[in-house]
């Protein structure tokens, strides 16, 4: 078909597109000269630098903090706001609302947050945008669990409570085994999407500390370096995994609910 | 207990953390930023209880509208691109073998799951004077050329930045169309062409549409991209929304700016469901 063909251009074209940019950070990431842009030779210095870097390691400390916090409390509001939706109520509003912070643009929630912290006075930091980011956060776990719910079969926890168990025992005992794969799949994206949050971080945390992405933004600023490619190389290389396994975990979760 | 209060202690249970969760983070701070809009700015920032109207007049002052208009151009043409290289994209994986059509999917999306700043980052290295496509275009004798800081770099970095969320809702609808229309209208005598633009298309705006809204909407209310990329020069509502709350600390009229933003999502969404009725 001479058609197809002609779409292939624009097709192949995609994936270089989008993976030309990555190869070419990861690459100069590993110049042994002073440049970002040409490339003298492999070198692993630039990654030794970020590790005496002050200001990197505070960042790192920061993003850890932030991300397991915001995990913590998206994953386990996330997932009974996903049970509690699919199992406890009809109400199209309540699942909307519940959907919101990942529909909305990430600059008018910063805001939103920026004006309500502002008002009950709570500190700027890193605990700020662990509220923050778990609002987001809680939003993805919400439905990436509620997905596994709708696929799921309901005939052992009717039989549960046939038996005379409560909701709350039905939960622990049937339910949470049965979507454990689907919670590990939504904790892990939801710390995926906290690493690598910029804006509501940005918005929330004040002037004295920094995420690593915050910390990126600031060293771009004062000038390009291989430094700042080692660490963006670092930083891809967490979240394509973490995104792998999620996927695995997704992948393992269908298959053991088909048996 | 009876059933029907344990279904409604169940609710309850399930319901309440994330709900009080959403309210307090969520629904509250909106409502903040919708009750600053009609009020005046405080000398330091924060806000002033006196009603006014002026945030609303301002935003159709020459130089906000201006800027407007121009994050809609923006916002549009990288959409536009988006749409023009994510539907081939798309309708080839429809067409892969079972594995293939997995690999390449996740391959689209997998750069959407890696930090936005440095995806960003990575086209100043490409774009900067001495970058590799500047390099590259010099040694068949072309260039230099200014490929940063303009509007052109902004356009790539917003069409980079989203369009997974252009190819996944093109590749689901394409995915759903019955092969046996496209063979019936080939049959009955229409070119390639003539089919796409008949049968093809019209079946899948949907996709298109929701596409559409995924690109234009987070391009709107961009500001790190215009910054890196567009050297701060031509700045789009994200900068000024930026602006009026982290440095000129007028946050009234920035929550105004911010209002705008909602009501032109508001109104795309709207449009976009009305598009999907129809179809």
């Amino acid at each position: 078909m001479r058609s197809s063909r002609l779409l292939h251009i624009p097709f192949w074209l995609t994936y270089v597109f989008l993976y030309a940019p990555i190869v070419v950070l990861v690459v100069m990431s590993f110049n042994s000269g002073e440049s970002a842009y040409t490339y003298e030779g492999f070198s692993l210095k630039w990654y030794g630098e970020l590790a005496q870097n002050e200001l990197v390691l505070k960042g790192l400390v920061n993003t850890l903090i932030v991300a397991t916090g915001s995990t913590l409390i998206a994953t386990v509001l996330g997932t009974l706001l996903a049970v509690g939706l699919a199992r406890h109520t009809r109400s199209k509003a309540l699942e909307a609302l519940a959907l919101m912070p990942a529909v909305l643009p990430d600059l008018v929630i910063a805001i939103g947050l920026l004006l309500f912290f502002g008002m009950i006075q709570l500190t700027l930091g890193r605990y700020s945008v662990v509220l923050a980011h778990g609002l987001f956060a809680m939003a993805f776990v919400a439905a990436v669990v509620r997905t596994r719910l709708s696929g799921a079969d309901t005939s052992l926890e009717e039989a549960s409570r046939d038996l005379g168990a409560g909701a709350v025992t039905t939960f622990m005992k049937v339910t949470l085994p049965q979507l454990a794969p689907g919670i590990v799949a939504g904790a892990l994206l939801a710390f995926t999407l906290s690493l690598d949050e910029f804006v509501i971080a940005f918005f929330t945390i004040g002037n004295l500390e920094q995420t690593l992405p915050i910390v990126i933004y600031s060293m771009i600023r004062f000038g390009v370096t291989p430094e700042i490619n080692a660490l963006a190389a670092i930083l891809l290389l967490v979240s394509f995994t973490a995104v792998i396994a999620g996927q695995r975990l997704t992948k393992i979760g269908e298959s053991r609910a088909q048996d | 207990m009876s059933p029907s209060r344990g279904r409604r202690l169940g609710a309850f249970v399930f319901l309440s953390p994330g709900l009080t969760y959403l309210v307090v983070l969520l629904l509250v701070p909106l409502a903040m930023v919708l009750s600053y809009t009609v009020f005046q700015r405080g000398r330091f920032g924060g806000v002033v209880y006196e009603f006014t109207t002026e945030n609303f007049t301002r935003l159709f002052d020459p130089l906000y509208l201006g800027v407007v208009v121009e994050s809609l151009k923006m916002a549009g043409l990288a959409t536009l691109i988006a749409l023009l290289v994510g539907y081939p994209t798309a309708y080839l994986i429809t067409r892969l073998p079972g594995r293939w059509k997995t690999v390449a999917l996740v391959m689209v999306v997998l750069p959407f799951w890696t930090n936005f700043i440095i995806r960003v980052y990575a086209w100043i290295i490409l774009l900067s004077g001495e970058g590799l496509i500047n390099s590259g275009l010099e040694a068949i004798g072309l260039g230099p050329y200014e490929l940063l800081y303009n509007q052109g770099a902004i356009v790539t970095g917003l069409v980079y930045s989203y369009l997974p969320l252009m190819v996944l809702p093109l590749y689901a609808t394409i995915e759903k169309l019955d092969p046996q229309l496209r063979e019936a209208s080939a049959n009955l005598g229409a070119s390639g062409f003539t089919t796409f633009r008949r049968v093809t298309l019209p079946l899948t705006l949907p996709g298109v549409m929701t596409g559409s809204l995924f690109v234009f909407v987070p391009s709107l209310g961009n500001f790190v991209i215009p910054e890196m990329l567009g050297g701060g020069k031509s700045s789009m509502v994200g900068n000024l929304i930026r602006k009026e709350f982290l440095s000129a600390r007028d946050w009234p009229f920035g929550s105004t700016l911010a209002l705008a933003l909602i009501a032109a999502l508001l109104v795309l969404l709207v449009v976009q469901a009305w598009v999907a009725r129809r179809a």
